[in-house]
């Protein structure tokens, strides 16, 4: 067993596979089976330097549909695909700025259209760059595919307004990954960011507290290990395994985060995203806030 | 009305494709060079508010306005440092009430429209943070 196959496992992950190290991506810049993307909030990031071989997935230009509230649909992921040269076999090992927060969005993104092959370098970014790794600004280029995408089914990993609603009637479980001054409605929004235009404040009814950047040893960026995750998500909020748990933030993408700890790193088999989130939820009319 | 020299930037970067625009910022980023705490205090009342690179400004008198040192404390804030350098060459030493009344939507003429909320948010704080600094003669984090 490799030396970096044995720190993912000495995590104690559900699905430890899901992970890999930096060590682990740097062995395999030039294998084809994989598909290096980088994904980040800052739009310079990937073009001053990035992993040899990576491509760049921008949240806003690639993924999302241009004009509605929603992402690309099925052309638009087959056209993504064929362009970074992409088969239904490939590996994509996402990594990204911001402890992956792009990144684990992204892989969301792909789990809606089927690709559930994805990687999660852990640390992202900062790490590789702490370790004093090798970034290029080379862009590779790879020859066109004729990836066939499968449609976006949303059912299994994504929550609409009306599933929550369902959801919580059921007595099921909501994590709110906001900060606290969020979930308890003094403030409408992230620190430091402005009003998004939610007129409540509050969170959904039932939801549990868990801000998600606890999963993420902040010096590294590294998620915790699984006994830290468990201590936060089910001692201290009361998750369960076998739950049916419902995940949401302000828009969805710091949720995609909580969504990737709780499906591959603790094993949950049924978590959705709801991608409308605060910004939905708390401006529809209607709809019941807790304080 | 503009600073002659912001509105020349803009007009630089108003014809270049999206991958020249970030080539042209990158460039600038890595022309930046930080300041040193004698130079710019890292305390509360510089620091700018909403902007998680870790910047700080500081001023000067110069000309007929202010110099703007902008302290960017994270290494991986190419696009803070980026906006440091603009900054600081189109408005240090330009008349005050010119630099007080520029808008921190400035910012999506400068990186585009495809900036994250957080990511904005910082940068259009440092803007605002320059105008506000014209507007009261030194920095006011608020």
């Amino acid at each position: 067993m490799s030396a970096t196959l044995t720190q993912i496992l000495e995590k104690g992950y559900a699905r430890p596979e899901a992970l890999v190290t930096t060590e682990w991506l740097a062995e395999r810049l030039d294998d084809p089976s994989i598909r290096i993307v980088e994904s980040n909030e800052d739009p310079l990031l990937y073009v001053q330097g990035h992993i040899r071989n990576a491509v760049e997935i921008d949240w806003v230009r690639d993924l999302n549909d241009p004009l509605r509230r929603d992402y690309l649909d099925a052309a638009g992921f087959q056209a993504l695909l064929r362009r970074i040269g992409a088969t239904s076999e490939t590996i994509f090992v996402f990594y990204g700025d911001k402890n992956n927060w792009w990144a684990t969005y992204a892989a969301w993104v792909f789990h809606l259209f089927g690709h559930t092959n994805v990687r999660i370098v852990d640390g992202g970014r900062l790490k590789w760059v702490k370790e004093g790794r090798e970034l290029t600004k080379e862009v590779p280029t790879f020859a066109p595919t004729d990836y066939v995408a499968q449609p976006r089914n949303d059912e299994r990993f994504r929550a609409y307004r009306d599933d929550v609603l369902r959801h919580l009637n059921a007595g099921n479980k909501l994590i709110d990954v906001r900060s606290p001054e969020e979930f308890n409605g003094t403030r409408l929004h992230m620190e430091n960011y402005p009003n998004e235009g939610a007129l409540r404040g509050g969170h959904i009814p039932g939801a549990k507290s868990v801000p998600w950047a606890k999963a993420v040893n902040p010096e590294d960026g590294t998620f915790l290990p699984a006994d830290s995750l468990k201590a936060l998500y089910e001692e201290t909020a009361g998750l369960e395994s076998t739950d049916d748990v419902v995940v949401y933030c302000r828009i969805g993408e710091r949720s995609s985060h909580t969504w990737f700890v709780l499906r591959y790193l603790l094993g949950y088999e049924n978590v959705r995203n709801y991608d409308g989130s605060w910004t939905e939820w708390g401006n529809s009319v209607g709809l019941p806030i807790e304080k | 009305m503009k600073p002659a020299k912001l509105q020349a930037v803009l007009e630089d970067l108003s014809v270049l494709e999206r991958t020249e625009r970030i080539e042209y910022l990158i460039a600038l980023g890595e022309e930046y060079r930080n300041f040193s705490p004698e130079e710019v205090p890292r305390d509360a009342t510089c620091r700018v508010p909403g902007c998680e690179s870790e910047v700080y400004l500081g001023v000067s008198p110069l000309g007929e306005g202010l110099r703007l040192k902008f302290a960017v404390d994270n290494p991986q804030g190419i696009s803070a440092m980026a906006l440091a350098t603009i900054l600081d060459n189109s408005l240090s030493g330009e008349p005050l009430s010119q630099v007080s009344e520029i808008s921190e939507d400035l910012i999506y003429d400068i990186f585009g429209r495809d900036l994250s909320m957080g990511k904005s948010m910082g940068l259009s704080g440092m803007v605002r943070m320059a105008r506000d600094s014209a507007r009261y003669g030194k920095p006011l984090a608020s």
